[in-house]
């Protein structure tokens, strides 16, 4: 759209991520996905009247995990806060999370953009409780509230209002997806919300120091929508100013299906949460100690790996960059090296290349990819020893995706193994050369183009399966 | 037989002179027959006939401990799983808690019987048992006056001898205040020595169960059962209990005694003062030592404790919402209605009143006013009785201005009823100890001494007032009518 | 009077708490009377005094991430006002 003037954008996420512990947050409820309705909520995750919250290890483990990857401050104290207000899918009538003081302070993310690197900071990350679902299928023109996701342990990332595009947001978020995915402290599965996004949007005129009014939108649960909804906020606040209006701080809720933001008054009207430290918990104290254990589980980092990729492995960006987007990726990159001995530019375009063509057919990742690194390192030794060629190898591959056989077995079934013997190579081509004198005439006239035509025929002849650089070598000899 | 301490009606199961269902089945007769006091909001007489039954099984075959086949009742806020717990609101009337309270468990464990459950304020607030939905429990001493709250059922129910123990919670008073009023011994521990869980909250911070019984040695025995740590509240504290029996056998000579000027001030009744007095010389008597001590912030306990017990309160019943449990309006028209409605109609007035309060004192605005500034005076407080217990081994003074008032005297006027609670709050703002001991009587009303320790010595407490117990026989006296 | 009758409706909208018409007006006195002893407070200068939370200094005891408690869905539902097929049933939710 064209407007009338420059207007800058100033966006900042808040990221939902469920933390991939076992049991709650403060109860030892199981925290997994899909089950019956209630059947994972305890009597403390329900509030029934006399429970008492006990804070999960796991969970706190975690949030420091995610605060050192960030090289943020850890609290040495931090406090849990009642967070108060009425919800049906709030069972206690308040959120049990951190305000004045969270486990994890003032952070920074590298984010790339154009080509350079951005430096997003975080504000700060804190431990809370997720909330129930309401269903809205209608039970009698009434809502159904299932609380078995209540009580699951969250990490509200928040950034600093850095972001100035959607697309720095996206990449902020998809940075962030990476890490807690790298670090195991969340699976990042956005169908299931365990990874969400809130992000807060105002416009202001090119140059204008002060931020404008924002406005919070909420229940952003996909890359795509993201990028989506804050474009679609930004246009409707500049359009709003254009026409006279004004921004009004407020939350709205996106709407996929519609494309569009709309106003959440039922958040709005009383927004006093009273917030104030729980007196059922006390201050979770982070010795040094502890934080000495957690640094010691650190893994390697993507941006410390896609560096180490590049060195030690002589990749590409282009390749580094795609074979660190996931720890499983990166371990298995790492294991088919290991295992083919092969030289790792083969291991990686054969990752990138038919490997991950085939999972993204098949809408696998490569976590629950059938083809293991060890049958692919098979056949990467087989293209290395020249018993095939690289265009035969990716039709073994194909069969070895099928069928679930080893190389060796496609190649020796099919009878694949490339033809090295010179005798049966010779025969073959002096067929050839007797058979098209025309073209040897041409090609001693100085023709050059001919000779692929003599390739062609001889690789024909033999099924693919002869070695490409032996029939050069003998039809340049032959046709002199 | 009911008039028999635990120690004695222990000793009488396993010699066979009584059994645990005769012991039972007399405590049931005797509830019903003074069914007037409205002491027990639920009496469930088939199930403790079944566990004394077991309980006699046990004694026979000598698995059995000192509470064994002994019957007691619990305050109406810790959860039994199967038995209404109503917490004395017509929000929990029909709630049948699905879980024990971690107390209610450990007594089960040890083999006691339980009675039933026993008559409050409603969700513990208030200080003359008036604010219970099912109506105000009677002062066995003088029937038109209260019996105190928040525990009166359990105060009225050792009292009148209807059953041999209670539990009972404080928060501000709630088990020494009715205990005096009672003529009873009640001992609320340090704030996280008995397990919260399953103790339906009040004020968090502040809230402590505690043993409710005929004298310390009966208080013992029951606190024995009672403390100890509970991995499920996360207040409770990891710390060894001691023998609380043994220890009732250590002399007091040189004991130091600290009287705060604080609790001898105007507001205290001549005659509760001379009572308090006479028990003081009796200390002295046996050896004590006595110092005048001053603890300058205690006059602002009760502000500081109107304001963090409200506030805790006001968050602590957001569950009551009418969805999973509890109270819900007919009809409701949406979300709003059915929260508001359901808790407009399960709450009493009081209950709304500190639910009113504590959001204001939480809100926008006033937090830093009212929440933090009562938070930095309860530090104060706390401090001042840091200073004075490294001086002293134990504070002694009242545990109430008055004897028990009247029924209807009090309860239209919050401000006089808050004031009855002077002497007992600031200890829960502490967390420390205190007991109540039968110290005498006016006008035929008893009254109550209190005895403050320093953290965790319940086991110095429980010896004091049985050091006192053993050369006086207040606490021995029964009210006209239930002997 | 401290208070005012509209800030006792604020305050019990925000506590979700119904309040028949004819009380509001001894709930504003009452709580007017429990705010004015408040202001007590007031009188002890306390700057620089760590507000006190808790009566133990201590701190918070971890849980190891254990998952012990199983479906007691038809324990807990028994308890409920309203429910079907598992789910706690209220008025339209609306967002």
């Amino acid at each position: 759209m064209e407007h009338s003037q420059q207007w800058d954008y100033v966006i900042g996420l808040e990221i939902h991520a469920q933390l991939a512990t076992q049991s709650k947050i403060f109860s030892g409820a199981a925290t997994a996905y899909g089950a019956e309705p209630n059947t994972q909520a305890c009597a403390v995750d329900l509030g029934l009247p006399g429970v008492l919250p006990v804070l999960n290890e796991q969970a706190v483990t975690m949030a420091v995990k995610f605060g050192m990857a960030i090289e943020a401050e850890i609290a040495p104290y931090s406090v849990f806060a009642r967070k108060n207000y009425f919800y049906p899918d709030l069972p206690k009538g308040y959120q049990i999370s951190q305000y004045e003081l969270p486990v994890v302070g003032k952070g920074h993310l590298e984010i790339e953009v154009d080509g350079g690197t951005k430096r997003i900071g975080i504000t700060r990350a804190h431990l809370e409780e997720d909330a129930g679902k309401s269903l809205h299928e209608s039970f009698h023109g009434m809502s159904g509230i299932d609380l078995n996701r209540a009580g699951t342990p969250l990490l509200e990332i928040v950034s600093e209002p850095d972001l100035r595009s959607a697309k720095e947001a996206v990449a902020y978020m998809r940075k962030l997806h990476e890490l807690v995915r790298y670090l195991g402290v969340c699976d990042g599965n956005m169908q299931e919300g365990s990874f969400r996004c809130d992000a807060n949007v105002s416009v202001r005129p090119g140059g204008q120091k002060e931020f404008g009014t924002r406005v919070e939108i909420k229940n952003i649960n996909s890359f795509k929508f993201v990028e989506k909804a804050i474009n679609h906020e930004i246009e409707r606040q500049i359009e709003l100013i254009e026409n006279g209006g004004k921004v009004v701080q407020e939350t709205r809720l996106y709407d996929a299906n519609k494309d569009e933001t709309r106003s959440m008054r039922s958040k709005e009207e009383a927004n006093d949460y009273r917030y104030f430290p729980d007196p059922d918990l006390l201050p979770v104290h982070i010795s040094e100690e502890f934080k000495e254990q957690i640094k010691a589980q650190l893994p390697e980092l993507p941006d410390a790996k896609k560096s180490r990729f590049k060195a030690q492995y002589g990749l590409d960006d282009e390749n580094a960059y795609i074979l660190t987007s996931s720890r499983d990726l990166a371990d298995y990159f790492e294991a088919l090296v290991r295992a083919s001995s092969c030289e790792s530019k083969l291991c990686a375009n054969w990752m990138t290349g038919d490997l991950m063509a085939a999972l993204n057919k098949a809408d696998l990742d490569i976590s629950t990819s059938p083809m293991q690194y060890e049958r692919l390192a098979g056949l990467l030794i087989r293209i290395d020893d020249q018993t095939i060629s690289g265009k035969i190898a990716k039709q073994v591959f194909e069969l070895m995706w099928q069928s679930g056989a080893t190389a060796d077995a496609v190649i020796a079934g099919k009878g694949l193994k490339q033809i090295t013997d010179t005798g049966a190579i010779e025969a073959i081509i002096d067929k050839i050369i007797a058979a098209n004198q025309d073209q040897v005439e041409q090609y001693r006239n100085g023709k050059d183009k001919v000779f692929g035509f003599f390739v062609g025929q001889v690789m024909k002849e033999m099924q693919g399966k002869a070695n490409p650089a032996e029939v050069n070598k003998m039809l340049k000899e032959k046709l002199q | 037989m009911h008039n028999k301490s635990i120690i004695e009606l222990a000793k009488g199961l396993r010699s066979k002179a009584f059994s645990s269902v005769e012991l039972t089945q007399s405590f049931l007769n005797r509830i019903k027959k003074h069914e007037h006091l409205n002491c027990f909001i639920t009496v469930i007489a088939d199930a403790a006939l079944e566990s004394a039954k077991q309980a006699d099984a046990g004694i026979s075959s000598g698995a059995a401990n000192l509470l064994t086949g002994i019957p007691l009742a619990h305050k109406d806020i810790f959860c039994t799983q199967g038995v209404l717990t109503s917490c004395g609101s017509k929000m929990l009337a029909n709630f049948n808690a699905p879980y024990n309270a971690t107390v209610v468990e450990q007594l089960n464990h040890a083999g006691a019987v339980t009675l039933g459950k026993l008559n409050m304020d409603e969700f513990a607030m208030g200080s003359s048992n008036e604010t219970s939905y099912y109506g105000c429990v009677k002062n066995p001493w003088h029937t038109s006056s209260v019996p105190g709250g928040s525990s009166g059922g359990s105060a009225v129910a050792v009292a009148a001898r209807l059953t041999a123990c209670a539990t009972g919670t404080d928060t501000g008073g709630s088990i020494r205040q009715p205990a005096a009023f009672c003529g009873i011994t009640g001992l609320k521990p340090t704030y996280g020595r008995v397990s919260r869980y399953g103790m339906i909250a009040y004020a968090s911070s502040l809230d402590q169960g505690g043993p409710m019984a005929r004298s310390a040695e009966d208080a013992a025995v029951l606190l024995q059962a009672m403390a100890g740590f509970d991995s499920k509240d996360s207040t409770s504290v990891d710390r060894p209990v001691p023998d609380y029996l043994s220890g009732l056998s250590g002399a007091i000579k040189g004991l130091k005694i600290g009287l705060p000027k604080e609790f001898f001030g105007d507001g205290l009744n001549n005659e509760v003062a001379s009572v308090i007095d006479r028990a003081v010389e009796e200390f002295k008597k046996l050896g004590a030592v006595v110092k005048d001590v001053s603890m300058p912030n205690l006059e602002l306990a009760i502000p500081a404790y109107y304001v963090i017990a409200p506030a805790e309160c006001s968050s602590n019943l957001s569950r009551f919402d009418g969805v999973r449990f509890g109270h819900r309006c007919e009809n409701p028209r949406d979300l709003t209605d059915l929260f508001t409605r359901s808790r407009g109609e399960g709450f009493g007035k009081e209950v709304k009143r500190r639910i009113l309060m504590g959001t204001y004192a939480l809100s926008a605005g006033y937090f830093d006013a009212y929440y933090i500034k009562a938070q930095q005076i309860r530090r104060l407080i706390s401090e001042d009785f840091n200073n004075v217990l490294k001086e002293v081994d134990c504070l002694m003074g009242p545990v109430a201005p008055t004897t028990a008032f009247g029924i209807g005297e009090k309860i239209g006027n919050p401000i006089e009823m808050y004031l009855s609670d002077i002497y007992t709050i600031a200890i829960n703002l502490a967390g420390l100890p205190a007991m109540s001991v039968p110290a005498g009587f006016s006008d035929g009303k008893p009254v109550g001494l209190q005895i403050i320790g320093n953290y965790f010595t319940e086991d110095k407490l429980l010896n004091i007032a049985h050091q006192y117990q053993s050369v006086t026989d207040w606490h021995q006296r029964i009210p006209n009518g239930f002997e | 009077m401290i208070l005012t009758a509209e800030e006792v409706k604020k305050i019990a909208y925000l506590a979700r708490l119904g309040i028949e018409h004819q009380d509001i007006e001894s709930y504003t006195q009452d709580l007017s009377n429990v705010l004015d002893l408040m202001q007590q407070m007031g009188k002890t200068g306390t700057e620089g005094v760590l507000p006190m939370a808790h009566p133990m200094d201590q701190v918070q005891r971890l849980r190891q991430d254990l998952v012990t408690e199983s479906n007691g869905r038809q324990n807990f539902q028994a308890v409920a006002p309203l429910v079907e097929e598992g789910l706690y049933l209220v008025p339209k939710v609306i967002e």
